[in-house]
Order: structure tokens, then sequence, then C-alpha cells
């Protein structure tokens, strides 16, 4: 790995004194999402393996490059998990491309965010040079939490280099319910639910159908079905069903020219944007293919208490929602720090940067 | 709660060591003039009784909990609401005055001491909880807001605010989002960071702006992560929107003795192996555990040279599974002895040495100085015997309480600030102790906060390179300088003039030489 290593951090150092764009690359499964951006490729697959796991501390390390399934396959090996659930979107992403993207599945609003999961990282500086942040270990207040900050960075500040996360047992039973239920119902039920000492681990609502999964001990698994009532989903069909939303959560929105991925206080109404809506994450995350012009989407997301990003379609530099000026101005102060050149992922995720 | 901070137990000032050297005549003419020049420009924008500039009224602010560092302010503004946190913000931009934030002044770490030519920007007057919504299951408060009263007041809708620091009847949520505190729930429920939404605040500019959202997704960079646990170096925070989780139904907790604390700690990993996130997983060493039983009279075992306490919490049933799997796990790790609580009260029981441990150091000592490292967990056992080495190497006692789950140590190290070198050699053991931290692959600070405390093992734990980019963010944010200088990253100067070199984490520079 060293010579991996060292031959991105000439690459980096080369580019930052020619002023040369890079692209960071990982698997390619998630180039669909955010702002594309020009610039040579950085191939970061080369740098890959896990660095340290140990079962007991709850914290697996690795490399950027390691494929998100080979994570997945060691951590199942000793039941345990990510509990953040990250997407694959079909492919085989590498676990960099996983936290510099920072999506999450279905567990999210229970579970937490990937980045609730980072513990530590290694950025690759324009210098070429590697810079630890957080750790290992679950507390850690020491200097400002740059591994969170990286989170969802799609790259804009360097390449991750390496990342902690802290890991989960995996639930020891699950069951899925399902309700009947319109829309509007579905959402006060989800957001009592979630009020309540229940152990759900995931929600969504569908065409009609609301789905809820329970993951815990067997004892709360039964008490939690004795209260709450509802259908009980055959294994195969729940793990089907999560699976894809996990997955391929716009699946059911194939064909639609113009998908908009809507992040909105989990107690919002119905949003009058027409078409099928998927809600997921209790409420907190609504997907809808609306052909309504761009700026109506965003005002009802802003007026509802959320944001809205064009997941699919949409204008190129317009995808993400828009920044507030005082919020776009310290990005623009970070990115000038970090990348004075603005040789990394120029544009992936803010217009400019 | 903002009166008396300079009170608590942690360390005195030893009277040949106090931090403010006295002034001599020019110096102190030139104080007064500036004093009065702030105060003039400030007084156009705070009613009267906003601004405190007298001696006399200074005097409780010169410290947070960590009284060994003090410093009286330029200045006290005490604003009601936030136009007037923006105005006075501006102001002191304009002026070039620094700027101190602090909220109940319960900090361990000295963040909120002031700065000599600054002012000290309480927050203790925003102390509403504005808006409690029990179906969205969130609380948006002021800073000023005591960590306790939100649990008290979202209590009737069944839910609470998770992150529980011992202080938290005293500590505010403004304080808790620049620390990042934690408490002994984290393992399972995670720290301020993870039960934070959202976060209003003022730049240094004067200026409002919102980091993170009702909703879970915010566009952009995460600046909320940033933001927390920032130690009021990037804003002053004006709103907080909390998360709260609905009470589980039953907790109860298991005391394990055990007459090793190595064996202890590898309790703890075999619980944590068996798939068991306990809500709770603390350990006390044999001298914690004599220091709080005459005080609290929790019937802890004191032939035991650890004991564990393990809560489990869910419904009746879950609890009662999981309590059978975490005695059946202690016993087969060598528990010397098990009780399980069978009522609150008993629960309560169990937990009141650990909650009282800074008190009962107190009572053995006339002062102590609380440490915070963090360490990987199955390195427990080492660290214990090497601070029992070190306390015959300094010379002075001390007591180990240790969030278990989450590998948080709190060596709590007994000194008299009145025998001469004793304060020396107590900073010197906890920077010793520090140190291992990090060469172990853990870090200086789990929950307390850089501060001013902890700026020399920072130039241990992070290379120049990294603290530049700490510096970085500071000037992103703040690029005058102004918010809490000096505090939480030191400087290259600072650490050229420690002379202690950058260890790498869990790669010390010569692992075959013996540490301890």
């Amino acid at each position: 790995m060293e010579a991996a290593l060292a031959a991105l951090q000439t690459a980096v150092r080369e580019a930052h004194e020619a002023r040369t764009p890079l692209r960071l690359c990982g698997s390619g499964t998630k180039d669909f999402y955010g702002e594309s951006c020009e610039g040579s490729a950085l191939e970061l697959r080369s740098y890959r393996g896990i660095v340290e796991y140990e079962p007991s501390e709850l914290v697996i390390t690795a490399r950027c490059g390691t494929p998100l399934s080979e994570i997945e396959a060691q951590l199942a090996g000793q039941r345990q998990f990510l509990a953040f659930e990250p997407p694959h979107f079909g492919g085989d992403p590498t676990i960099g491309g996983v936290i510099a993207a920072g999506l999450s599945g279905p567990r999210r609003s229970q579970a937490g965010a990937a980045r609730d999961f980072v513990l530590g990282a290694v950025l690759l500086s324009v210098e070429g040079v590697m810079l630890h942040f957080g750790g290992t270990v679950m507390k850690n207040v020491a200097g400002f939490d740059v591994s969170r900050l990286l989170c969802g960075s799609l790259g804009i500040l360097g390449p991750i280099l390496q990342v902690s996360l802290k890991v989960m047992p995996l639930p020891r039973e699950e069951q899925t319910l399902r309700f009947e239920l319109g829309e509007e119902a579905a959402l006060t039920a989800f957001n009592r639910w979630a009020g309540q000492p229940l152990p759900v681990s995931a929600s969504a609502w569908w065409n009609g159908l609301a789905w809820l999964r329970l993951s815990g001990a067997p004892a709360a698994l039964r008490a939690a079905r004795a209260k709450l009532g509802g259908e009980a989903v055959a294994p195969e069909v729940a793990r089907d069903w999560w699976h894809r939303l996990r997955h391929q959560p716009h699946a059911p929105f194939d064909g639609a020219p113009s998908l908009w991925r809507l992040s909105l206080p989990s107690t919002a109404p119905p949003l009058a944007l027409g078409g099928p809506c998927l809600i997921e994450w209790g409420g907190a995350l609504r997907w809808y293919a609306s052909e309504s012009p761009a700026a109506e989407v965003r005002r009802l997301a802003t007026a509802a208490g959320g944001t809205a990003l064009h997941w699919r379609g949409g204008a190129p530099g317009s995808r993400f929602h828009p920044l507030s000026a005082a919020v776009l101005d310290i990005h623009r102060r970070l990115k000038a720090r970090f990348d004075p050149h603005g040789i990394f992922n120029r544009g992936r995720l803010v217009a400019g940067l | 709660m903002s009166a008396a901070p300079c009170t608590s137990g942690s360390p005195r000032p030893p009277s040949d060591r106090v931090r403010e050297r006295s002034p001599n005549e020019s110096f102190a003419a030139a104080t007064r003039a500036r004093r009065l020049e702030v105060a003039r420009c400030l007084s156009a924008l705070l009613p009267s009784d906003c601004l405190l500039s007298r001696e006399e009224e200074l005097r409780p602010y010169e410290c947070d909990a960590l009284a060994a560092y003090r410093q009286q302010p330029l200045l006290v503004a005490l604003p009601r609401t936030e136009s007037q946190v923006c105005a006075v913000m501006r102001e002191c931009r304009r002026l070039g005055v620094p700027l101190v934030a602090r909220g109940g002044g319960t900090g361990l770490s000295g963040g909120a001491m002031p700065h000599a030519a600054g002012v000290l920007l309480s927050l203790a007057r925003f102390d509403r909880i504005l808006e409690l919504d029990p179906l969205a299951r969130t609380a948006r408060v002021q800073p000023g807001v005591r960590n306790l009263a939100v649990s008290e007041a979202a209590a009737a809708f069944g839910l609470y605010y998770a992150p529980d620091p011992s202080s938290q009847l005293a500590c505010t949520i403004g304080g808790n989002v620049a620390e990042n505190s934690g408490g002994v729930h984290c393992l399972k429920y995670g720290l301020t960071v993870h039960n934070v939404l959202k976060v209003r605040g003022c730049t240094v500019d004067g200026e409002l702006i919102e980091l993170g959202g009702a909703a879970l997704d915010a566009p952009g960079l995460n600046l909320l992560a940033l933001a927390l646990g920032s130690e009021g170096l990037l804003l002053v925070v004006t709103e907080v929107l909390l998360k709260l989780i609905p009470k589980p139904e039953v907790a109860q907790v298991v005391m394990a003795s055990f007459d090793d604390v190595g064996k202890a700690g590898e309790a703890v990993a075999a619980i944590i192996g068996a798939g068991i996130i306990p809500a709770g997983l603390e350990m006390m060493d044999r001298r914690a555990t004599a220091a709080v039983e005459p005080f609290v009279k929790a019937g802890y075992d004191l032939s035991a040279e650890a004991i564990l306490l393990a809560e489990s919490d869910g419904t009746a049933d879950e609890v009662a599974e999981e309590v059978a799997a975490i005695e059946a796990v202690v016993r087969t790790a060598g528990a010397t002895a098990l009780a399980v609580s069978h009522s609150e009260a008993e629960r309560l029981r169990f937990w009141s040495g650990r909650k009282n441990a800074f008190p009962a150091a107190g009572r053995l000592s006339p002062d102590y100085y609380c440490m915070d490292g963090t360490i990987p967990r199955r390195r427990l056992g080492e660290v214990l015997r090497a601070i029992a080495q070190m306390e015959e190497k300094y010379g002075l006692r001390c007591l180990n309480v240790f969030h278990a789950g989450d590998g948080n140590l709190h060596p709590l190290i007994l000194f008299d600030a009145n025998q001469p070198g004793q304060w020396e050699r107590a900073e010197h053991f906890g920077s010793e102790i520090l140190e291992l931290c990090v060469s172990f692959g853990g870090t200086v600070t789990g929950e307390h906060g850089v501060g001013v405390e902890k700026l020399n093992p920072m130039c241990v734990q992070f290379s120049a390179a990294e603290r530049a980019a700490f510096f970085a963010i500071k000037e992103a944010f703040d690029p005058p300088g102004l918010l809490n200088p000096g505090k939480a990253i030191p400087t290259l100067a600072r650490c050229a003039e420690y002379g202690r070199e950058h260890v790498r984490r869990g790669h010390a520079r010569h692992p075959d030489l013996p540490r301890f």
C-alpha cells in the first residue's frame, strides 16, 4: 500500500503545483449524484484494505478504496453491520465514496446518518500530506470535528484516504408490519410511533401502504407487535422491499425525467407537487417525480422547513438546494484554505467551488 | 446558574501561581481607559443592566469550573435578545475586541475563561424553551437553558433529551453545543452531535446563520459538525433545535465486582462482543468506591478492585432478557459478586456513587484535578497499571472513574494546592496520562474540551499540518480571530515551547521502549 499511497501523494502534489483540476474516482456508483465535474481522474481504488477491525471496540478502520462488500462481509462474520445502511446503487461502492457522499439508507431516521458513525478520517492535503482527524474512540473532542465535516463533502476538500467507523451489533430479530393508510394518515402514524418506546428501525409509505420495520430483542418485537397490530409481512417479501428501498430508492420512478429528493421535517403535511410520492425516514425524506418548475419545488420545500435536491434531471450547477449567502461565504473561505487552486472536485458540491 | 462560577471543587489557584499577573500602573491605566471606551460603545446598544464593568461585578466571571485558570475580562455583557447579541458582536468586530461566550460556567477545561482585553458574553439570560413539539419530537431552546430542564419539560410527553453530562443540573445547552458534551448514556444514545438537529448563531460579523435543520439532511458541507464542539471559536450560539427521544419503559442496572481491573475491562469487551449495547456502562476502581461509599452508602463491594455498572433499558421483557444476558457474560468474565437493581430507588442508589465521584473526591482531598482522556477499551488494564505507577512517581493519589462503554477515563488526581509544588506535580501527572492515551490510539479529551487546559497535550496529538487545518477552519468562520482566541488549538510557537513531539495515534515513536 506504500506505493499506492506515494503515487496518490505525488499525483496530488503535482496537480496542486500545476493547478490541474482532479476528479476523485472510486467505483463510480454515485457518478449520477449531485453535480458533475471536470478534471483528470484520480483513481482511489488502489489504496484499499481493512486496516483494523476489533469487534469488541465497535470500530472498523479501512482505506478509501476498500469495497463496501468486503467491509460488510467482515462485519457480518462478527454479527455486526454499518447501521446507516449505505446504499450500493446497483454496484459495489468504495468506503471512501460512501463517506464522501454521506448518503444513508432506510435506518437513517432511527439509527443516524453516515456522518453519525464517522469516528475518524485521514485527509490527503493539497501538499500531499496525510492529515489525521478524530480517531478510533467513541468520544473525542480534541480539535474541530473534521472527520464529520468530510462526510458528505463530495471530495471538495480533498480525498478521504481512510476512515474509522462505529459499527453496531446486528439486531437479533426483524419483523416488518404493513398497514393500509393514506399519505396523511401514514405521516401522522409514523410520527406518533416514533414518539413511543418502540423498536422501529425503518418506515416507508408508497401507494397506499405504510411499511414499518421492527428490529431488536425478540421480547421487544413481541410487545411492539401486540401494541401496533398491522399485517405481518413474510420475511422474504420484507427483505426484498427494504433491500430495494436501500439500494435503489428511486426505482419506483424509473423512466421519470425529473426526480426530486426532499428533506423535510417529518411532520410536514403532504406537498402539492402532483404525481406519486414515496415517503421514507418516518416522513423526513420524500421523493417526487415532479415536472413542476425547480423554483416552485424549492419554494414549497423551503416553506415546509426543508430543502429539495434534484436527484435526476435539472440544470447542471443547480441540483443541490442553494445555500444562504452567509453560509456560502464560509464554504468559499473553507475551500480557499483547504484547496486554494480549486483542484479537488471543483463544482461537485457547490457551483464554482 | 451563572452565579458563583468560581466556587466549584476543582483546583484553586495556588497563591504563588495566580495566572493574572499583578499589572503595573501604566498597564492598569490603559486597561481602565480601554474599558471605559468599549463600555461607552456597548452602552449605546444594551440596556444599562446588561453591562457589567465594575471590578466586583467582573470577579464572578474570572473562571469556569476549572478555577486554576483565572482572568478578569474587560467587560461582561449579558444580552437578552438575539439582536442585542448581533449588535454587540458587530461592535466588537468594529473595535477589534475579543469575545468569549459563557453558558453555565461548569466547563472543566477553562473554555470560558475570559480574555484580558475582551468582552465576556454571558448567555445566562437566554433561558427559555421556545417550543416543544411532541409530535416532531423536537425542542427549540435558547442556549442558556439548563440541560436537565429540557428533559423535565419533555417528560410530560414521555420524551427526554439523551445527553446527560454529570453537571446536567447546572450546565446549559449552549455550553453542551460548544463542548459536544457526553454523559453516561453515550454508547447507546450518542453525544451532543448526535442529538442536535440545528444550531442558529451569530457570526463574528454580527450576522445570523443556521446550520443543520429541522429536516435530517442539509445541503452543502456539514458545518453543523464543526459548530458542535467548537468551544466558542467559530460562532456564538443563539438557538438550538434538539432531538428528543421516547423514554424507555424500564431501566435496570447490573452491578458486578471484580478482583482485578483488567478482568473488569475484559468483561466490558465481552458484553459488547456478545452483541449487547448497554444504555450505560461504567467502572470505578477500588479507590473510587472507597471514596464515595461513606458519602452515598450505595452498598458498593469495598473489597472489589473494580466494580462495573451496566444498565439495560427498554420494555420490561426486553430488559429482563438483556439483564440475564449481561449477568451470564460478567459471571463468565470472572465477576466475584453480582447485584441487580429491583426498584427505581435501588437503581438510582447504584448510580449515586458514580454520579457523586467528583464531590466525593472533594471530601477526600483539598483539591482534585479531573482528567478526560479516551482510549480503546482493550487498553484499559494497561492504562490503569501505568496510572498506578505514576501515582508513585508524582507522590499523588488518583481515583479512577471510567465511562467504560466508550473508553472515556476520568482519573481524579488528588492534591493540596497549599502545599508548594503539588499543583505543578498534578499538572504533570495529568499531562503524562493524556500523552499515554494518545500513544495508545486515544485522545486527550473525550468530552470536557481542550479549552486552555489541554493546549500542550494537543501538540502531542496533532501534527503542525493538522493544527494548521484547524486554524484554517477558525479563519473561515472568524477571519479577524476575535472569537475565544487562544483556546482549543495551540499555536506553532506554543508547541515549540512545550517541546514534546507529535505522536502518531497508536504508534508511539519508540514502541519498543517500556513506557511505565
